[in-house]
């Protein structure tokens, strides 16, 4: 139950089948890594899980603590506890980041449900000291004229609002200096516990230097190839991805 | 959807102002438009044989007048003027206070909210109901200060000598065919002047609801403010959607002289049955400042260019506006400056929004003659298309002859596309929550310059029409 189940995923985009049979399992309090060339399907994944309309799930369940969430809409299932942390985030002009917060965390309350402001703006605020943003980050808008580093903030920014029981983080080092890098991977560290399951999603093993994961995936051609402990991700430092290239394209 | 309720004659819908009541009309000027209709008219408010002749030659104007289906949409074609009836009222006097408006009238305006509005922030209400004003009413300090704030039927009555001496000299009879008809037929609008030095803290408002079928509202406003007054007067209009076409041909003018100021704001939301054909023009003096805030959402067809007239050296013009074109709507919008003085400047900023099958149409128009010196405009017109059926065209025409003048135009269109929904929902926002986001932002720049209690309708507003544009 306490745990986000995915079983025998098959996915297409535009009626090409992207992810077969794809079975993971992120017990919540774990953070697992998964790894791959690109191309192999990883966003595919991360897209699909949240509902996107063009990731058609052709057969499979993805249980989010028990309850199903194929064919839920990608609004349903954020509320139902998954959170995206995009690899390319959407601008949304003239929405400050404070109000599109609020709005998201508006979403969730229960009908007459009293929305206090003051009690709102003190914990963003908390959590973007936190995070190391400017106070006047709250009032520019959302991704609108940001960085790299900016962009995987604020992302890292909303799944600390939002609290999720389970998060995607979907290649959220991709583009990132080294600094920045080590302030996302804080942001998950803190955000790391008993009540929280993580995916993150990487090409490279260095945000593993800073996230220390419980599991690490290894993915080719749309399946997990390979699993293990946090060791794994060192070997294909190591290695390199053609080594998974050989090992696993002449067995299919 | 309907509510339930005890009057059998009241039909409700979700949208706020879709509901109408059946009502007697004590002066009914029948179906269809002729002499008799305006003899009609001019008999029933006592009106002076001057007006009756004004009238007269403005039915003429209007008959003679081609519909201006050479630039403008074929819809036009679709208004049956034999079929509207011109003028419905219970009484030409409208009541002082709201106890002693008719039941249904005073239901309509409570239902709309419009006496809360009045006790929370305004300085003074008109409410209109078909033809006539249905109360009016204004603080008792503005009238010690020689303020009139009254209906367009008093203002002639009580206040000739100020009326007449400035009522059609912005916007002429024959400016064009809709400014005639409503020269020939006009009945209600505001009548405001405010005296030298006189400021006007609180704002003004008029609300005009159209309540019967196959009818046309055809208010005339004049609002004067005196070398260095100022005034604000905010109008809102709603009316239920009937099968029949409803028609709502305003003319609205503006005089401000010597370093007065007038901000004229307009949040309309019609019914997609509704021809909105408005003329609205300001006369702006030395040092004086016009500015209109004009909001367009509903109707079938809307056409308003809300101008100014830079008449004194120094003066400003301003429009500020938004258009909202749902499904099957077409809004044909935009502004006019026209700069007669050196150092005029004007602004006018356009942000249209196409939902669906909607049709956005921006015209503009800023004219600067050869001889002037030190004149200013700057233009932008963004439109933001949601879903590809939708269109948007912009048709500015900029005339600039000599030198010594800066002008800035600029255009853009953006879309609100899949992935941006997508982002949002992935936040848990509904696709109709995520869509009015995007507008809200797309228009924030804008609404930011607006009254807090007009920006907050205005939102409210919005969010109703994305909830009904979502599947």
């Amino acid at each position: 139950m306490n745990s986000l189940e995915i079983k025998n995923l098959a996915v297409e985009v535009a009626g090409k089948a992207i992810l077969e049979d794809f079975s993971l399992t992120i017990p919540k309090g774990e953070v697992h890594a998964l790894m791959g060339p690109n191309g192999t399907g990883k966003s595919t994944l991360a897209k699909a899980l949240a509902g996107h309309e063009d990731y058609e799930i052709a057969s499979g369940e993805v249980l989010l603590d028990g309850q199903n969430i194929v064919g839920m809409e990608p609004d349903e299932i954020a509320r139902a506890g998954l959170f995206l942390a995009f690899q390319y985030p959407s601008e949304i002009t003239g929405v400050s980041i404070a109000n599109f917060i609020r709005a998201a965390l508006q979403s969730r309350q229960e009908e007459g449900e009293e929305f206090v402001a003051t009690a709102y703006y003190k914990d963003l605020y908390a959590k973007m000291d936190a995070l190391k943003m400017d106070r006047s980050f709250t009032s520019r808008s959302v991704n609108e004229g940001f960085s790299g580093g900016e962009k995987k903030r604020c992302e890292i920014l909303q799944m600390m609002m939002l609290e999720p029981a389970y998060a995607i983080m979907d290649e959220t080092d991709s583009g990132l200096d080294i600094d920045a890098l080590k302030i996302v991977a804080e942001g998950v560290e803190q955000q790391r516990g008993p009540d929280r399951g993580f995916l993150v999603i990487t090409h490279y093993q260095r945000l593993l230097n800073y996230i220390v994961p419980d599991k690490v995936h290894v993915m080719w051609e749309g399946k997990i190839v390979q699993s293990g402990g946090k060791e794994l991700a060192m070997e294909l430092e190591e290695k390199g991805y053609d080594w998974v290239k050989e090992t696993y394209a002449s067995a299919s | 959807m309907s509510e339930s309720s005890k009057d059998p004659n009241l039909e409700i819908d979700r949208d706020k102002g879709n509901f109408s009541y059946d009502v007697d009309y004590e002066y009914d000027a029948g179906q269809g438009l002729s002499a008799k209709t305006i003899d009609y008219i001019a008999d029933v408010k006592n009106e002076d044989d001057w007006i009756r002749e004004f009238r007269h030659k403005a039915l003429k104007v209007f008959e003679d007048k081609p519909m201006p289906t050479h630039w403008a949409s074929d819809d036009l074609n679709n208004i049956h003027f034999d079929k509207i009836r011109y003028y419905l009222a219970q009484g030409q006097r409208p009541s002082r206070s709201w106890e002693d408006v008719p039941d249904e009238m005073k239901e309509t305006f409570e239902r709309l909210g419009i006496p809360e509005q009045e006790r929370k922030f305004l300085a003074g209400v008109e409410a209109q109901f078909d033809s006539e004003a249905a109360y009016s009413n204004m603080k008792k300090n503005l009238e010690k200060d020689g303020v009139i704030f009254v209906g367009s039927t008093e203002g002639l009555m009580e206040h000739p000598e100020i009326f007449r001496k400035f009522f059609g000299k912005v916007i002429p009879t024959g400016d064009n065919k809709f400014s005639a008809l409503n020269s020939a037929v006009f009945s209600g609008g505001s009548f405001i002047y405010v005296p030298p030095g006189v400021k006007v803290r609180q704002p003004l408002q008029a609300y005009f609801r159209i309540n019967a079928e196959s009818f046309g509202q055809f208010e005339r406003t004049l609002i004067i403010a005196d070398e260095g007054a100022e005034v604000t007067y905010m109008e809102g209009c709603t009316a239920p959607k009937f099968e029949t076409t409803t028609l709502h041909s305003a003319v609205v003018e503006l005089v401000a002289l010597k370093g007065a100021k007038i901000q004229y704001i307009t949040v309309q939301n019609w019914s997609n049955n509704v021809f909105n054909l408005v003329t609205k023009r300001g006369m702006a003096e030395e040092d004086a400042e016009i500015r209109w805030i004009d909001c367009n959402i509903g109707s079938r067809l809307t056409m308003k260019y809300p101008g100014v007239v830079l008449k004194g050296r120094g003066a400003r013009g301003e429009v500020l506006s938004i258009a909202l074109a749902n499904d099957g709507q077409h809004q044909d919008t935009g502004a006019k400056m026209i700069h007669a003085a050196d150092d005029t400047t004007s602004n006018i900023i356009s942000k249209s929004i196409s939902v669906g099958t909607g049709q956005a149409t921006y015209r503009g128009l800023v004219h600067m003659p050869k001889h002037l010196k030190g004149c200013k405009n700057n233009t932008e017109c963004d439109a933001l298309l949601i879903n590809s059926n939708s269109r948007t065209d912009t048709f500015p025409a900029i005339t600039v002859r000599g030198d010594k003048k800066s002008t800035q135009h600029e255009a853009s269109v953006s879309k609100v596309n899949k992935d941006q929904i997508f982002y949002m929902m992935q936040r848990g926002l509904s696709e109709a929550e995520a869509m009015s986001l995007s507008v809200n932002g797309f228009i924030n720049d804008l609404t930011r310059e607006f009254p807090m209690e007009y920006s907050v309708e205005l939102k409210r507003l919005i969010e109703l029409e994305m909830e009904g544009s979502v599947g």
